[in-house]
């Protein structure tokens, strides 16, 4: 008898701690954006801002560009927040969104080992970078994820003519985030392509730093798209706007430019009025 | 490395909000999964110890290699079944803990009904000539066979809470890591090492550890409280 009661407490403190989540269940969204947002602490400087005016919660789940924009296909997400102009555009066309709106930008940099086997150290041209860089086989890390990151240093390697692949010896694809990615150029001491946030919020450097930045095509735009209710009738239509609504206005983009890191700012606001 | 070890020691002593809403995310999660899996694994593993039926070797090989399971596999699947696209879209479990409590059971099942299937055959090998002349019935042999071997099942549910609280594969995947909602011990130490903050990574693993320390210690002082009284 006093076994089966003992069963019983622990069966009702068990749903009662579920039903103690089931009641924080208030008005939230979810938000597929890339790991540069999230890991860089943007979101957690403007989410509690966005969340006080409104009452919406946000939450994100950070992956690739390519993943991200994958979750809002399926319709797992009610916005998509990503940084890759060319897969965004192609989401429109293809009906997952009917409206793309830039919000910000930052920039990516050429990040390499002090040593500069390459010897491109203070160059601002992307492509002559790579072209030393394939000169002297130095080795080179590169997402391989089809993030955003990714699709941009593909472009680059294009721009400077050149072809490489996971069989070029000295080119090595990690197939992983960009955290992991710097991890493994840390450790390889190897180049690597990185957005300026994820950067400068990463802190096992070992003997990186930034050789190459100031290069206009190393400009790096993010956009909002909510996720088309047409496609996907469940949508949070409503709040999903309220969020990229205010995101573009005034107050967002201040709280955007108001993020800084070690006093220098991250991203920076350019959503057209 | 020493650093990480007083880190871990303050983020212990400080017990600050954000880690023990992680904490308790963790161990909600995965005591859920691990419960269900009991009930079902259990049950379960007992029926095909005790019962013979055409292809039970065939149904031991392939409960045996679930075990090994990458936690991944699993967690690809239940994300298809759980997308808006996938066969179980309108429940909007996806990046919520209920889809990954899902994910975990799928885990901790087979485990545990595999670990007891051969616990249960052992004690089956011992006692099943009484058994057999007592002419109980299938359930109340079954029944029997569980209450007899209940010290010796004890490991499987040890062993079903090990993995599911250190799996990071599908908790990743289908919860989404996603901030006071679905982080979990396991994809918050992944988060810091991506960020490249190795030291806070292994303090989260330290403090990782100490929990699953201490539910090892609880549970084994249940077990030595009920060995004297019933043993």
């Amino acid at each position: 008898m006093k076994r089966r009661h003992l069963l019983q407490i622990g069966l009702t403190s068990l749903l009662m701690a579920s039903t103690i989540g089931m009641a924080q269940a208030q008005k939230s969204i979810t938000v597929s954006s890339t790991t540069s947002t999230e890991q860089s602490g943007l979101f957690t400087h403007i989410l509690p801002v966005f969340q006080n005016k409104t009452g919406i919660q946000v939450k994100v789940v950070a992956v690739g560009t390519g993943q991200a924009l994958d979750i809002g296909r399926r319709g797992d997400a009610d916005v998509v927040f990503v940084h890759d102009k060319v897969a965004e555009e192609k989401f429109v066309s293809e009906g997952f969104s009917s409206k793309r709106i830039e919000i910000m930008y930052n920039d990516f940099v050429l990040i390499g080992p002090k040593s500069d086997p390459a010897k491109i150290n203070g160059g601002k041209d992307i492509a002559v970078a790579l072209q030393k860089i394939m000169k002297t086989q130095s080795s080179f890390i590169s997402r391989g994820d089809k993030s955003g990151t990714h699709a941009a240093e593909l472009r680059y390697w294009k721009v400077a003519g050149l072809e490489v692949s996971a069989s070029t010896p000295w080119y090595k694809e990690t197939g992983s985030g960009m955290g992991p990615a710097l991890n493994t150029a840390s450790g390889l001491n190897g180049y690597i392509l990185s957005d300026r946030a994820t950067w400068l919020t990463f802190k096992n450097r070992g003997d990186l730093t930034i050789l190459v930045q100031g290069d206009p095509r190393l400009f790096n735009q993010y956009g909002v798209m909510l996720v088309s209710p047409e496609k996907h009738a469940h949508v949070k239509k409503a709040e999903g706007q309220a969020f990229i609504d205010w995101i573009a206005s005034k107050d967002g983009q201040e709280t955007i430019a108001s993020y800084k890191v070690n006093g220098e700012q991250l991203f920076f606001p350019n959503a057209k009025k | 490395m020493y650093s990480s070890f007083s880190d871990a020691f303050q983020l212990l002593e400080t017990l600050d909000a954000k880690l023990l809403g992680i904490v308790f995310i963790s161990l909600k999660v995965s005591l859920t999964a691990l419960l269900i899996g009991s009930i079902v694994g259990i049950p379960l593993g007992s029926l095909i110890a005790a019962r013979q039926f055409p292809g039970r070797e065939l149904v031991v090989i392939i409960l045996n290699s679930l075990m090994g399971v990458p936690t991944v596999i699993v967690g690809v699947v239940i994300y298809l079944l759980l997308s808006r696209t996938g066969p179980l879209g309108d429940l909007n479990w996806l990046f919520t803990t209920k889809g990954m409590v899902l994910a975990q059971t799928c885990l901790t099942i087979p485990l545990i009904a595999a670990l007891t299937r051969q616990i249960i055959e052992d004690t089956w090998q011992i006692h099943g000539e009484t058994l057999t002349a007592l002419r109980l019935r299938p359930l109340a042999k079954i029944k029997w066979l569980i209450w007899d071997a209940r010290f010796s099942l004890s490991i499987t549910i040890l062993a079903g809470f090990a993995r599911a609280i250190s799996e990071v594969g599908a908790v990743m995947i289908v919860g989404g890591n996603i901030d006071q909602s679905t982080r979990t011990m396991t994809t918050a130490i992944a988060l810091e090492t991506s960020k490249g903050d190795l030291p806070l990574a292994l303090a989260l693993g330290l403090v990782l550890l100490a929990v699953v320390l201490f539910a090892n210690f609880v549970i084994f002082l249940i077990k030595l409280l009920a060995e004297r009284r019933y043993g």
